[in-house]
């Protein structure tokens, strides 16, 4: 049978407020196409899906709420019209209630991170979570810098590329295991944070059939971003979006007397 | 693995599977390798054919479901399953009757998993939803221009098309037919059905005495690749419902098991199938001619292998066309590959014309059923029936299927809804329903053309179908008292390799055909790579044993996504792999295979392809039509043994000359596509200038 979670409970529970960011993107095995005015890519029709760094940050709200190191998740997405499947994925993963920012589609194409960092900041001011966990990129545009942008907007510690999220030693803060170019290294951070998920902090659970129909009940609010007071004027102008240049056909050699004259005729070797 | 961009998360995803099975390596946190013990030669891992309860590794996992109460269940979010629900729904609103209605699709979001571009005749939606104008179905493009050809390596012979030719398409519309399916999904939701994308439908469940159907499970998630518990594993859920109706399209793996089950085949032929293959290009500017409807037989197949193409010239903004190609399943040579014969049948001169210059932006496949009335099954069975495709209802020189899954789908709702309602656990009322109804005259009055194929054993091929359909069923129109059997399933009809010639394909130019991984590609599928593989086998060992050394493993050459691969392993012998993640759901394998060793069951659900059919949201989809002229002319008709000249309103838009009864009329009765016609003038006897066309 379905069991449904009782509100009262939720809020006589203790721990942290985790607010988590997804971003509905095209899904990760669609073939992308350009389109043929160079504009951008064929975005209509495509299966789209949540970022997979934002399932997994998705993941880690609902598993600290299962340890109690968190009381409430709360998922937000600040897109399209549709970005409220994502956020009823989101709920069917666990969290608790979402909160849709809705863009008109004339300014969807122009929306950039530092929009999405500002429209964040402004919701954290009036939603005060202890954590924020967004994904460390979006796999449309790659920029990562929503989590950094965000982190300095409300002048709180951040903890990108996080593999592990655990309590520090004295439980007064959060231990952030982070994945660099080194290797690892492990840094404490005072609550509130803003903490960025990586690939390895953990394998997303599966959004099954009961917890989506449990998800339908679950509250999702709407806001825009006039009433947020953000204003979105782009602050860069994409020129043109390309395919990468098709690889040319590469030359084998016989041997290694071959090799160096092709170098020599290229003029790399002399 | 440090760096995560998407490039890297599809290099990652597509490369393991390949390397967990062939070499046992799996990647830790770290990025290190590490060697695992050599895999058992177990192809096999899936738990429909390795009983969970007696495997250590599930010992202490819960396998309890949670269950749900509905009405109906309706598995299948396509045509067939969806028209089912919203007849059922708007039954309940006249007769005041209340039903949960649930409709499971495995595809992440209907009209997914639909192979876009199709010629649909409007019938079985006119009689659904007769408002469907104004409801905004997606029916954008009316057939304009109808041709038959005959190619020949060189040349391309017109046929004659004359009205009443099961080709001939004037009344129907081009579309896209994903996109048809998610505007019917979301018709169904207004109507308050329940519609769940992205869950498989992959158990049947039976009463206690096992008599009859009881409901269907949901698939289980989180199961690891070699068939163990992952930690996300969970159970999928029950469904129990007073009838079950199964919407699965061509070969369905539920219908495939109930068929089996409860033998709903006994007295009647087995089903026979052909592959279809559909590509979606965008064409020049040029070779564009909007709502032009092709279709053709010949080249490159050889006349002893059943096949034909079409090019559906859409009309929705973008030049867009779809190709397609049918091959018979029932052909004979294990070297021969569907998916290159459709390839080179690209280079014929007459297609390239069209296609040079363009683009191919989508790539899919599908088996589709071609046996008729000979070969529909029993439709119902105690707590439910089957509908569409599933049973087959495909019309197959017409190569239309979807008015006929509509109509049987609100069919199948009437009698379902009726014995509900008594208390009957079969809707019996069904079966009977469909051979009054209009598609059952029309299916019975072609059976005879597919198998006429086969005529004098086959040696005419497909010479002898058109002689068939053009001496005797032009008159006869089905009435001929005879019925021609099919002649056994498909896949018995493959000859060892042995007695047949390797064929020879030619490489793919990358311009007009493409090579099988960079199709697949475009089709977007994608799967869970840790997850047992969803195509089981019976017996692992019969693949090296008898495919490959009798037939020369023809699943390397029928599979549509390259999903069967013999490997050559470190002592010389072979062994098949089979790359699940690449499976676009077609169900040939499950068909085609001479041993019927495959068995394809439904993977997690939301996986599989993305074919984009889904409904376009932009505003550049509806562009008003360009009107260039309007005026009345006077045309010379015939009607009723009279002939005479009537005034008519004619507008020119687009190339198209349309022909409108009166000035107000809404709707043309009569649709020219202009450069496909010639003008001559005639002075006649009074000395007013006539053109004909």
């Amino acid at each position: 049978y379905i069991h449904i979670i009782n509100k009262a409970d939720m809020a006589a529970s203790k721990g942290l407020k985790i607010l988590v960011g997804c971003k509905r993107v095209i899904d990760y095995a669609v073939k992308v196409r350009v389109k043929p005015d160079r504009s951008g890519v064929v975005t209509e029709g495509v299966k789209h899906s949540m970022n997979p760094f934002d399932e997994i940050a998705v993941e880690e709200a609902v598993r600290m709420k299962e340890k109690k190191l968190a009381g409430e998740a709360v998922a937000i997405s600040v897109g399209p019209p549709q970005s409220q499947e994502t956020l009823r994925t989101a709920l069917a993963m666990g969290i608790d209630r979402a909160i849709h920012v809705e863009i008109p589609l004339a300014q969807l194409e122009k929306l950039q991170p530092i929009h999405v960092s500002k429209l964040l900041a402004k919701v954290c001011e009036s939603e005060k979570p202890d954590l924020v966990i967004l994904g460390k990129q979006a796999i449309d545009d790659d920029c990562n810098q929503t989590g950094q942008m965000l982190a300095a907007l409300l002048d709180w510690p951040q903890a990108t590329f996080a593999s592990k999220i655990e309590p520090s030693q004295d439980s007064k803060q959060l231990r952030v295991t982070r994945e660099v170019d080194g290797g690892l290294e492990t840094i404490d951070v005072s609550v509130p944070a803003v903490v960025t998920s990586d690939l390895r902090l953990n394998e997303p659970r599966y959004a099954t059939l009961p917890n989506i129909m449990k998800a339908k009940k679950k509250p999702l609010a709407k806001m825009s971003p006039d009433q947020l007071g953000v204003d979105l004027q782009p602050r860069q102008e994409v020129i043109s979006v390309e395919d990468p240049p098709v690889r040319k056909a590469g030359a084998k050699v016989e041997s290694v007397e071959d090799l160096v004259g092709k170098l020599r005729e290229k003029g790399l070797v002399k | 693995m440090l760096s995560s961009s998407r490039a890297a998360l599809v290099a990652a995803a597509a490369k393991l599977p390949r390397l967990v099975t062939r070499y046992g390596y799996c990647t830790t946190a770290a990025g290190e390798r590490q060697q695992q013990k050599p895999l058992s030669p177990k192809i096999t891992t899936h738990p429909t054919r390795n009983d969970r309860a007696k495997d250590p590794r599930w010992k202490d996992i819960d396998m309890t479901r949670a269950a749900d109460e509905a009405d109906v269940v309706i598995v299948g979010g396509g045509p067939a399953g969806l028209s089912a629900a919203c007849r059922l729904a708007q039954l309940n609103a006249e007769k005041g009757t209340e039903m949960r209605i649930v409709v499971l699709e495995k595809a992440s979001s209907v009209g997914a998993h639909i192979m876009s571009g199709a010629c649909l005749d409007p019938k079985g939606l006119v009689e659904l939803f007769p408002d469907w104008q104004e409801r905004g179905a997606p029916l954008h493009t009316p057939v304009t221009g109808d041709k038959f050809y005959m190619l020949t390596e060189k040349r391309a012979i017109p046929l004659p098309l004359l009205p009443g030719m099961p080709m001939h398409n004037h009344g129907n519309y081009i579309v896209r037919l994903g996109n048809v399916v998610a505007w019917l999904g979301e018709q169904a939701e207004s109507l308050g059905v329940e519609v769940y994308p992205g869950v498989a439908a992959a158990e049947v469940l039976y009463t206690e005495d096992g008599s009859a159907v009881k409901g269907v499970a949901t698939n289980d998630v989180g199961i690891a690749k070699d068939g163990s518990p992952k930690d996300s594993f969970e159970r999928g859920m029950e469904f129990h419902c007073k009838q079950l109706i199964i919407a699965e399209g061509t070969h369905g793996h539920l219908a495939k098991h109930l068929i089996n089950r409860y033998d709903l085949r006994a007295g009647r032929e087995p089903q026979t199938y052909g592959i279809g293959f559909k590509e979606l290009w965008e064409l020049s500017e040029d070779r564009w001619r909007p709502g032009y409807v092709e279709h053709g037989v010949g080249w490159p197949l050889d006349s002893g292998t059943y096949g034909g193409y079409f090019i559906y010239h859409l009309n929705e903004g973008s030049p867009l066309a779809a190709v397609g190609f049918v091959v018979g399943l029932d052909y004979s040579n294990p070297y021969l590959s569907p998916f290159h014969e459709f390839q080179q049948f690209k280079h014929h001169p007459h297609v390239a014309a069209a296609l040079t210059g363009g683009k191919r932006i989508g790539y899919g496949a599908r088996a589709l059923n071609e046996g008729g009335v000979q070969s529909l099954p029993k439709l119902t069975f105690p707590g439910g029936c089957l509908v569409g495709c599933t049973a087959g209802m495909i019309n197959v020189p017409k190569v239309k299927g979807t008015h006929n899954a509509m109509k049987s789908g609100s069919l199948a709702a009437e009698a379902v809804h009726e014995a509900i309602g008594s208390g009957e656990i079969e809707p019996a009322t069904y079966e009977e329903a469909l051979r009054n109804s209009w598609v059952y005259k029309e299916l019975h009055s072609v059976r005879n053309i597919r198998p006429s194929f086969h005529l004098l054993n086959g040696r005419l091929g497909m010479f002898g179908g058109m002689a068939y359909t053009g001496a005797v069923w032009y008159f006869t129109r089905g009435r001929e008292p005879w019925t021609f059997s099919h002649g056994g399933t498909d896949h018995e009809k493959l000859l060892p390799a042995k007695d047949c010639k390797p064929k020879d394909y030619p490489k793919p130019d990358n311009v007009l055909s493409f090579d099988l991984l960079s199709s697949v590609a475009l089709t977007s599928t994608n799967h869970d790579h840790d997850q047992p593989p969803h195509l089981t086998l019976y017996d692992d060992s019969v693949p090296g044993q008898v495919n490959l050394s009798v037939y020369d493993g023809p699943e390397q050459r029928f599979c549509p996504a390259g999903v069967y691969e013999y490997v050559e392993l470190d002592d010389g012998s072979k062994r098949l792999q089979i790359n699940a993640q690449n499976c676009i759901h077609c169900k040939t394998c499950d068909i085609k295979d001479p041993t019927q060793n495959i068995n394809w069951v439904t993977p997690q659900g939301g996986e599989g392809p993305a074919y984009n059919g889904i409904l376009i949201m932009t505003t550049e989809l509806q562009k008003s039509p360009q009107v260039d002229m309007k005026g009345f002319l006077l045309r010379y008709e015939t009607f009723k043994g009279r002939s005479g000249w009537k005034k008519r309103w004619a507008v020119l838009c687009d190339f198209c000359l349309y022909l409108y009864k009166e000035q107000t009329s809404k709707e043309c009765f009569y649709a020219l596509l202009l450069p496909n016609s010639r003008v001559t003038q005639s002075h006649d006897s009074s000395g007013q200038y006539r053109s004909s066309i």
